[in-house]
């Protein structure tokens, strides 16, 4: 039964497919909580937002119905927070506490492959999670498009890129309440300049400039011109997300092959 | 070949010598205890031939694969019990079995998995999740995902450490079934009677290094003899009476609130006091001659 004397290559998908088999397994346990507060979430969010202040202060922002506006950048709220936390912490407590990878990399597997894998797993159902409140502002006016079709993709890169920050933040800290500095530090403030809530052109100059280098308010754009139309511009956008991804997948491995194999 | 040959192999964790110069060569079919004390290297050993350590120096070889560069391939035909549960508890029986199927590139998962329920006597339980199952289960059931790809080597560490004696038996039970169908058994444990009930060979570990090793029996003759003579007494006579002991060329042993004179058959008239029970040496009087160290 056993596959004998293989020869082993790097990043198989045997190995890749089995890591995300088991996180197929505990989802299983876990998904009606898990999708019960995606769906909610944003609809708070756009009732708190979009019908709060849009009933009250701003009508419109950049020609579009403020609802909208809110409910297009909420893709980017669901996506950081559907990856870089759960990358954050469940590989933390994957490790320290459920010595799950030290099963793990007992089978014909790698670091490479897992932290691959356990990236994928994150980044698909980020991309899953990341349209629901697109879905949701249809009930509050946004009309259909065929660019929203490329929406689940952009999230999928963007969320490969905050599970590989949130993995190497895990492979990072020695202890988990020091996740609060990093959620503090940098997930809050990615969050809060991504354009969701209002437009980064209202921001200060230097801030306008660290906006750009933020992975989310690339996201919030493309997502956008899914809803809105493209510019030419969104093709850099996407290319700086691959990078970001591409960037954070390696620095991950790295961190993980230091801390798990002595 | 031999399942498992290290060779000169050193790991350092900074200043600490973890594994110091170990050579150990395991022939295919037999069960190896790998017998010491807690901080002897046998975790260390483990990690190494998982390739979840890399050592500082030596050459290892497992299944004829060198490590660590071709460590995987080696995983690929080893099973691993570790010393802690890291089962999925909230997965099924079923699922956390055929996650590690696939881990393992089984190519028919479902008969794998109903194979490895047999084995750990689950079949009855396959779709409960592992947090309802009794203590003595999930260690069945850790046993049997190490097997689930059917290895031709199995390292289990400190398989029954922590466990009740009722559990540890069904255990002992296990392992004595994959004994009888020859796959070789790499098991590390400081359980003296663990070593004796399982093992063919006893490598006895101390300071990262194998100082002794042979069949429980060999390592017996070879360092205790044949009798122990135990001495129940207050600590002022226990002490004179360990010099005097010592100094007829006996070795003596702490053995909790007595002292254990080794090799008692050979003691000259009158140096064992009356009162002493006598015993058949064991292997326990073999560990701690040779480490220093209290038997669990």
């Amino acid at each position: 039964m056993s596959a004998g004397a293989k020869r082993m290559r790097r990043l198989e998908p045997a190995a890749i497919a089995g890591v995300m088999s088991r996180e197929v397994a505990n989802f299983r346990t876990y998904w009606k909580g898990t999708t019960f507060s995606s769906v909610l979430e944003p609809i708070v969010y756009l009732l708190a937002f979009g019908l709060g202040l849009g009933a009250t202060l701003v009508d419109e922002v950049e020609g579009v119905p403020y609802i909208q506006f809110v409910g297009t950048g909420m893709v980017a709220t669901a996506v950081i927070f559907s990856s870089a936390l759960p990358a954050m912490f469940g590989t933390f407590v994957k490790h320290r506490f459920q010595n799950t990878y030290e099963a793990i990399l007992a089978a014909p597997v790698d670091v490479e492959e897992l932290v691959t894998a356990e990236m994928l797993w994150i980044a698909l159902r980020s991309g899953i999670y990341g349209c629901v409140p697109l879905i949701v502002t249809f009930a509050f006016g946004l009309d259909p498009a065929w660019g929203m079709l490329l929406v689940p993709f952009f999230c999928f890169v963007t969320a490969l890129g905050f599970a590989g920050f949130g993995v190497t933040m895990a492979a990072t800290v020695d202890k988990i309440d020091q996740f609060n500095y990093v959620t503090a530090l940098c997930i809050t403030p990615l969050f809060l300049v991504a354009g969701t809530f209002f437009p980064i052109s209202g921001l200060p100059k230097g801030v306008q400039l660290v906006a750009q280098i933020n992975p989310l308010h690339q996201l919030v754009e493309l997502v956008r011109g899914g809803a809105f139309g493209f510019e030419w511009v969104d093709t850099a956008r996407f290319a700086f997300l691959v990078a970001i991804a591409l960037l954070t997948w390696r620095i991950a491995i790295a961190r993980m092959r230091a801390r798990l194999i002595d | 070949m031999a399942a498992i040959e290290l060779s000169g192999v050193v790991k350092h964790f900074g200043p600490i010598a973890a594994v110091n110069g170990l050579d150990l060569e395991v022939p295919e079919g037999i069960c190896l205890g790998l017998l010491g004390p807690n901080g002897a290297g046998k975790s260390t050993t483990m990690r190494l031939l998982t390739g979840q350590a890399i050592a500082d120096a030596g050459e290892l070889r497992v299944l004829g694969h060198g490590l660590p560069s071709d460590s995987k391939a080696a995983r690929l035909e080893m099973g691993v019990v570790p010393q802690l549960d890291n089962l999925d508890v909230d997965v099924t029986v079923e699922d956390n079995l055929a996650v590690y199927a696939r881990l393992y590139r089984v190519e028919d998962v479902g008969a794998a998995v109903d194979r490895c329920l047999d084995l750990a006597r689950l079949r009855d339980r396959r779709r409960d999740a592992v947090d309802e199952l009794s203590g003595g289960m999930r260690r069945r059931l850790l046993l049997a995902r190490g097997l689930v790809h059917e290895p031709r080597l199995v390292l289990l560490d400190e398989p029954t450490v922590g466990l009740d004696p009722q559990i540890r038996t069904e255990i002992w039970t296990l392992i004595g079934e994959l004994k009888s169908r020859g796959t070789t058994i790499l098991i590390s444990t400081h359980y003296i009677e663990e070593a004796e009930r399982l093992a063919d060979e006893v490598a006895v570990m101390t300071h990262g290094k194998v100082i002794s090793r042979g069949r429980p029996a060999d390592l017996i003759a070879e360092h205790a003899g044949r009798q122990t003579a135990e001495v129940y007494a207050p600590p002022q006579r226990l002490a004179e009476l360990r010099a005097s002991v010592e100094a007829e060329g006996l070795k003596v042993r702490p053995a909790g609130p007595a002292i254990a004179i080794v090799g008692s058959e050979r003691a000259a008239a009158g140096v064992v006091p009356e009162d002493a029970v006598v015993r058949a040496a064991t292997l326990e009087d073999v560990f701690v001659l040779l480490t220093g160290e209290e038997a669990e």
